[in-house]
């Protein structure tokens, strides 16, 4: 009953095992990463309530038809052109300065015909239900890039930093400094500029 | 004398492999703990459109929705008509409420209220079949949503 020593086990192969599998979950990985606008939508109202009313010089009406083509204020226009449109309506601040509504922070042409204030001023997208889902993303998102924009500008003004790549920062968990200080900067901000974009309902086929 | 001497022959000591295995185990890992094999599987053209001014979308609170053209192989059953996917099927818009609801009970109970609706719509598809899915969404009172698109800019392509 001499009892053998158990042979070593040839360890040898163990890396080319592991790089096996190493090379499959490298070729199976997909390291995803959703990014978007987001948006929140307007709750249904109850229908006795009145909607407010707007001036139309408050409005900023963008309209899309089944083409993509823009049409803005009465006027056609290229996207590109949208976005400066759209800052020049919100920073206008037409309001006569010893109202109350005078927007001190503005520097638009402050023409009478255009906006009151950054809060009174509403943006309205109408577009056809033809219109192409990528035209209508590339719609809101040059109206987004005007507000954010503006709240750059104010941000820098007041606080020395960049609104967008603070909410950033802070959204990736990477800002150093005080949360909830910047947080509340950050409304403070946004109340400058709210965001008020409208979406009519769209309008039947290829009207 | 001899202490100087040099040891025989010029040739390099073979490097020890020994600690390869480790190391090529420890990357197997790290992928294995990253890797996220999808789970549902697209049945519609999902391009999605370009935009820049985007916000991360926490996963972890998200349902989707999915729509688009049916994919190429489903397209002779299906035709060629825009279509909602949410999990693994198709919808139609009266059912979305539901199959939302469903998608919903799988998320974290504490994280069923902050809930978003994350919108994968590929860039050909009309407005219009947003708009329904938007509208279904404001009487189930989801009124969070995102717009799934990909980085880039519309203008310069």
């Amino acid at each position: 009953m001499g009892r053998r020593a158990t042979p070593e086990v040839n360890a040898g192969s163990m890396a080319d095992i592991a790089f096996l599998l190493l090379i499959f979950f490298l070729v199976t990985t997909t390291i995803e990463k959703d990014k978007g606008i987001a948006r929140q939508l307007p709750p249904i109202e109850p229908p006795t309530e009145a909607p407010p009313l707007i001036k139309e010089k408050n409005l900023f009406i963008v309209n899309v038809n089944k083409d993509d083509q823009l049409l803005v204020e009465d006027n056609l226009m290229e996207l590109k052109d949208l976005r400066q449109a759209a800052i020049e309506f919100l920073d206008n601040g037409g309001a006569p300065s010893g109202s109350p509504e005078y927007c001190s922070y503005c520097k638009g042409a402050r023409s009478s015909s255009s906006s009151d204030n950054p809060d009174k001023a509403v943006i309205s997208v109408q577009n056809d239900r033809l219109t192409s889902y990528e035209m209508y993303i590339a719609v809101q998102n040059e109206l987004v890039a005007a507000y954010n924009f503006l709240r750059d500008r104010e941000s820098q003004r007041l606080y020395g930093w960049k609104f967008t790549e603070v909410n950033k920062a802070i959204n990736e968990g990477s800002f150093k400094g005080s949360e909830e200080a910047a947080k509340e900067k950050l409304e403070a901000v946004q109340k400058l500029f709210p965001l008020k974009l409208s979406e009519a309902e769209p309008k039947t086929k290829g009207q | 004398m001899s202490k100087f001497k040099k040891k025989k022959g010029g040739e390099l000591p073979a490097i020890s492999t020994a600690s390869l295995p480790d190391i090529v185990f420890m990357l197997l890992f790290f992928f294995m703990v990253v890797t996220v094999l999808r789970d549902t599987n697209l049945l519609v053209q999902n391009q999605l459109p370009k935009a820049d001014q985007v916000e991360k979308l926490k996963k972890d609170r998200a349902v989707y929705i999915y729509a688009g053209k049916p994919s190429s192989r489903y397209q002779e059953v299906f035709g060629t008509e825009g279509r909602i996917q949410i999990g693994d099927k198709y919808t139609s818009i009266d059912n979305i409420g539901l199959a939302l609801e469903e998608a919903r009970r799988k998320l974290l109970p504490e994280l069923q209220d902050k809930v978003y609706v994350a919108l994968k719509v590929d860039g050909e598809t009309n407005t219009g079949l947003v708009s329904d899915i938007k509208q279904v969404l404001r009487e189930r009172n989801l009124l969070k949503i995102i717009y799934i698109t990909t980085p880039g800019n519309q203008l310069n392509n």
